[in-house]
């Protein structure tokens, strides 16, 4: 029976090519869609490296201040971190740096944009940079204000060339020429707190970033705990502190800032009464249900006037003994065998857009890869497709009256 | 072997009644060879249609092989079509996209047999109607006459004991009718199959033992 299911299945899909070219391009197109999204929030959310301590760690990132003429949120002034959050008790390290700046270098008279930024000794230690040469700059090197740099491999690659080892080289960026010490794994920019070509430390900068007591800066914050018990205590000593400090001025009466976990601080908005998870989540879920919700629909259009198309074949077929039931149940084998063709395609174009956005560097770093808990959702996604865009149109035609369906041709 | 008592049909619309069969009684009996006469529209196919299960009667009774069948259920009535009756059609009803062999064994997907078993009774019915040289063929690329013989082995495949055909010689040259009328008097004479045919041809329907006249929806002979 299956056989014959099959048979009339790929029949069908060959004589009508454009219907079926249609159908097959809503499934694969869906299914890429959803694997290259999937395949970008893995990597963005669920990818921990280099902040692999992140179950005992909590993110400071932003401040927003606000009083009667306005409002003001940034990231954090390197004194406010050291001075507030580094007096907290249950943090065992708070790693400090700044978001990463731009700049250009020359390399034979060549223009390299690069991107650097600065961090304190203690955030080398709660990250774990995979170096592939040298190591991190200590807390003694940052208090002498030696100009050290860890560079990422990218880095190395376009400014030394392809040579073995740089540790011990000089590297030129705006201007002043840093010795390396380390070379890093790349991260992707998309881990926006993390990523950089260059990492310094903090006291080179011609900033002196010690001065001043503003509360807002360039600076985020990571805070370890002893242990993962110790989270919640870290994140209520965090929020006791900010109900403890002075404002900042005159013109704000009111201040927020929360300590938090990697992805809430991921998709911080910096607005206290807006949860940039909500907001996130709620974007995702309208972006998957619109690329999934269409095609569906246009699926069960398409297999509307397929079926119709058949009425004669419903007649005979129900004519020499077919109940509704059994015309419901190969239909739905034949819309599953559509969608499963539909799928392999999809998986096949996943893995060819995935190549082009690693091979094209869209993203700089981010090097995509497909998870295959994904290509097992995104098949059985497929399967629910095939039911869903099947199942009316089958019931529908399933009920046709005999003569009726024989009348048709 | 069918009974009918007292059948109606109604076809009824928003704004107009239309009485497609009155009050018609028969019985055929079986092994009968039966067919049916009448102008275009006078209820012929519907009547075949109701006798076959295809059609609900608005009114009346039928029975066949002694078991009346106006409670089955859409399986009950199914599996019923499935086992006792087999159809043909003038203009065969084919699946084009299946091969002569496929389109055979249709009626014993619906039944518990195995693949084997499908292919060699299909084999078989396609050899009674001289068309075992054309199993892979599609039913495109075939003749008229060859058609309406594959649409018969289909119709014959599961032993059926009753064959209802609507105008089976109607889209062919009186050749190939007389061809098709043969091959269903030897299935009614060697087999025993009973069989009712609508037909528009006097020769064809006097080859029959018997010629029921419709007209305007009643039976006049």
């Amino acid at each position: 029976m299956l056989k014959n299911y099959f048979k009339i299945a790929i029949a069908v899909l060959r004589r009508r090519k454009f219907f079926t070219f249609i159908s097959l391009f809503g499934i694969s197109f869906t299914l890429t869609i959803l694997l290259v999204l999937t395949a970008f929030l893995d990597k963005v959310v669920g990818d921990s490296y280099p902040d692999r301590k992140r179950d005992r760690s909590l993110y400071v990132t932003h401040l927003q201040e606000s009083g009667k003429d306005g409002q003001s949120s940034s990231t954090l002034s390197y004194y406010f971190l050291n001075h507030f959050v580094g007096s907290l008790k249950t943090p065992v390290k708070l790693g400090i740096s700044s978001g990463y700046e731009g700049t250009n270098t020359y390399v034979n008279n060549k223009k390299l944009a690069v991107n650097y930024k600065y961090t304190n000794a203690d955030y080398w230690e709660i990250m774990e940079y995979d170096f592939t040469e040298g190591k991190a700059f200590s807390k003694q090197q940052i208090d002498n204000a030696d100009k050290v740099a860890v560079i990422s491999e990218d880095m190395k690659r376009d400014y030394f060339g392809d040579i073995p080892s740089v540790v011990g080289k000089y590297i030129e960026a705006d201007n002043v020429k840093y010795r390396v010490i380390g070379v890093v794994k790349n991260v992707p920019i998309t881990s926006y707190n993390l990523y950089s070509d260059i990492y310094l430390p903090y006291t080179v900068s011609k900033t002196d970033f010690t001065k001043g007591k503003g509360y807002l800066g360039d600076f985020t914050g990571v805070m370890l705990a002893k242990s993962t018990d110790d989270v919640p205590r870290m994140r209520d000593e965090y929020d006791a502190m900010m109900r403890r400090i002075p404002m900042e001025s005159k013109q704000f009466n009111k201040m927020y800032s929360h300590a938090q976990s990697y992805i809430r601080s991921y998709v911080e908005t910096g607005n206290e009464s807006s949860s940039g998870v909500t907001i996130v989540f709620t974007a995702i879920v309208i972006f998957v249900l619109l690329v999934t919700v269409l095609p569906t629909l246009n699926l069960v259009n398409i297999n509307i006037t397929r079926i119709m198309e058949r009425s004669s074949e419903i007649g005979v077929r129900k004519a020499f003994g077919a109940s509704s039931g059994t015309l419901v149940y190969q239909f739905l084998v034949e819309n599953i065998i559509l969608t499963f063709l539909g799928g392999l395609i999809g998986v096949v174009l996943s893995f060819i857009a995935i190549q082009v956005l690693n091979s094209f560097r869209l993203i700089p770093n981010l090097v995509l890869s497909i998870n295959f808990t994904v290509l097992g959702i995104g098949l059985l996604v497929c399967f629910f497709f095939g039911l869903l865009s099947g199942v009316y149109p089958a019931w529908r035609m399933s009920k046709l009256n005999v003569v009726t369906a024989l009348k048709a041709q | 072997m069918i009974r009918l008592q007292n059948i109606e049909k109604v076809y009824r619309t928003d704004t107009i009644e239309t009485l497609a069969l009155n009050s018609i009684s028969l019985d055929v009996a079986k092994g009968e060879f039966l067919s049916i006469m009448g102008p275009s529209g006078c209820g012929k196919s519907t009547l075949l249609n109701i006798m076959g299960l295809l059609d609900t009667p608005s009114k009346g009774d039928i029975k066949i092989s002694d078991q009346k069948t106006d409670h089955l259920s859409d399986k009950q009535l199914a599996q019923f079509r499935n086992q006792k009756l087999g159809f043909i059609f003038q203009s065969y009803h084919l699946i084009n996209d299946l091969q002569v062999l496929d389109n055979v064994e249709l009626p014993l997907l619906y039944r518990n047999t195995t693949a084997k078993e499908r292919k060699m009774l299909a084999t078989e019915a396609l050899e009674k109607v001289g068309l075992s040289n054309r199993i892979k063929h599609f039913p495109t690329q075939l003749s008229g006459g060859q058609r309406q013989r594959v649409a018969i082995a289909r119709a014959i495949v599961g032993r059926p004991e009753i064959i209802l055909a609507d105008e089976p010689t109607g889209n062919l040259d009186s050749a190939m009718g007389n061809e098709i009328m043969d091959i269903l008097i030897n299935l009614n004479r060697n087999e025993g199959t009973t069989i009712i045919m609508v037909t528009h041809d006097e020769n064809m329907a006097h080859k029959t033992h018997r010629l029921v006249r419709l007209f305007d929806g009643s039976q006049v002979q």
